[in-house]
């Protein structure tokens, strides 16, 4: 005979779509960033213009998902989870067995949270620097080289980040399932978050 | 232990707005410090590979349309028209069989970037100019990209500059496609949106027309140092 396999709500819609949207104008900006950036590929696009603005605009909406998903009390709740760090996240990752499902971490490895403090913090800086660049006549000049200094380093680092993040996703199908639906095993959350499994009861 | 644990994710923002903030006080600086160091490195450097390197000198590659044919010394031409006693189409055989002008000159950006010693080699303007017998009246010349859309501009007396330079040859090597190839513009002393690439025709007018990014507000007089609200060194 059969269990029927317990499902756990880990995402709600709210949270899924600004997890989208964001990755989305991420994505965009990566894209156009890539032709307006690498030689060959920026001659063989051209359209400078064009590619710039897509770039600008993708970029100052950026933020708008996250602020937006602030209405939602189940993602603000996310964000101070995503903000804490706990003994077992240090634990966690000092351990080689960190899959291993002994460390009671909760709703959020300690790889997430450092991923979305990152990513959020990448996104506040590209746009300060973004916005000095693009409205570069308003500041000194030094502002406007040292501006393309730090977002043009970053954006590596971004890329890095982002390339890191789908690594880790490529690599756990379930994990992709909980952001495609909303819902995750039980086995699994047991394994990858001991903590927010023994605290979480059935979606159904 | 405290159950909601240390705010890490608050700190790491908060770093990285600081170093941000640092890096667009500093970044000036040591971005020039790396382009010393790194610019002769990646102008000889046959992988390209030192090209990824965000700020660390060399070129960046800026095309306005959305494709550029390419053009070879076989289907190559350069016209000079309008206010000219002889106006005159001349291949890439022609342009070499002239007499060549060398100069090593820094290339500077005005969006900050810049390229140091850069080796360019070609016709100066001021003798392709005299080849085609300007008339009076001529004031200007205005330039133009076979990308269709680019356009440039000079007084006749910034064209006779004997560091203004229709560029058959830079960093050592015929002037490859990226770089405005086979044949493109080089004004030494000014920014680099001077420096029209793959340059098609070069019009004698009676006055000023201001080129393409002059239309969005770039100066008209793009002097190194002294314009665009810039402060760089200055190129030659």
């Amino acid at each position: 005979m059969t269990q029927p396999v317990e499902l756990l709500r880990r995402f709600t819609r709210t949270q899924r779509w600004v997890h989208r949207s964001t990755a989305a104008l991420m994505g965009l900006c990566v894209a156009t960033a890539a032709m307006l950036y690498l030689g060959p590929l920026s001659v063989l696009v051209g359209r400078r213009h064009l590619v710039a603005a897509v770039h600008v605009y993708a970029g100052m909406a950026l933020p708008v998902p996250i602020l937006a998903g602030v209405v939602s009390a189940a993602y603000r709740h996310d964000l101070s989870l995503l903000n804490r760090f706990t003994a077992a996240d240090r634990a966690w990752l000092r351990s080689r067995d960190r899959r291993a499902g002994r460390i009671p971490i909760g709703k959020f490895n300690p790889g997430q949270k450092l991923n979305a403090a990152f990513v959020a913090g990448s996104i506040l800086v590209m746009l300060g620097t973004g916005l000095l660049m693009r409205y570069a006549n308003a500041w000194p000049v030094r502002w406007r080289t040292g501006a393309t200094f730090v977002h043009d380093w970053l954006a590596y680092a971004v890329v890095a980040v982002v390339a890191g993040h789908l690594w880790f996703a490529s690599r756990d199908p379930v994990a992709r399932l909980g952001m495609r639906t909303g819902l995750v095993p039980r086995y699994w959350a047991r394994r990858e978050h001991p903590a927010w499994e023994a605290a979480s009861s059935n979606d159904r | 232990m405290s159950a909601a644990g240390s705010p890490v994710g608050r700190r790491v923002i908060i770093g990285m707005l600081a170093v941000g903030t640092v890096g667009v006080a500093t970044g000036a600086g040591i971005q020039r410090r790396l382009e010393r160091i790194l610019a002769p490195i990646q102008n000889g450097d046959p992988t390209g590979l030192t090209n990824l390197l965000p700020d660390a000198g060399g070129f960046r590659f800026y095309s306005v349309t959305a494709s550029v044919p390419t053009r070879t010394a076989a289907d190559y031409r350069l016209r000079v028209t309008g206010l000219v006693g002889r106006p005159a189409t001349f291949t890439l055989d022609q342009l070499h069989a002239m007499p060549q002008t060398a100069l090593t000159r820094d290339f500077q950006c005005v969006t900050g970037w810049r390229v140091a010693a850069v080796p360019w080699s070609g016709v100066a303007l001021a003798d392709l100019l005299d080849a085609v017998a300007i008339q009076p009246g001529a004031q200007a010349v205005t330039i133009r990209s076979f990308d269709g859309v680019y356009t440039e501009s000079l007084t006749l007396d910034q064209a006779r500059r004997p560091d203004v330079l229709v560029a058959l040859n830079m960093l050592g090597a015929p002037v490859t496609h990226e770089h405005g190839g086979p044949v493109r513009l080089y004004v030494a002393p000014m920014y680099g949106y001077k420096s029209l690439k793959w340059l098609s025709d070069i019009e004698v007018t009676d006055r000023v027309q201001p080129g393409y990014w002059e239309q969005d507000g770039y100066d008209v007089d793009a002097w190194v140092g002294h314009s665009n609200g810039r402060d760089d060194d200055a190129t030659s």
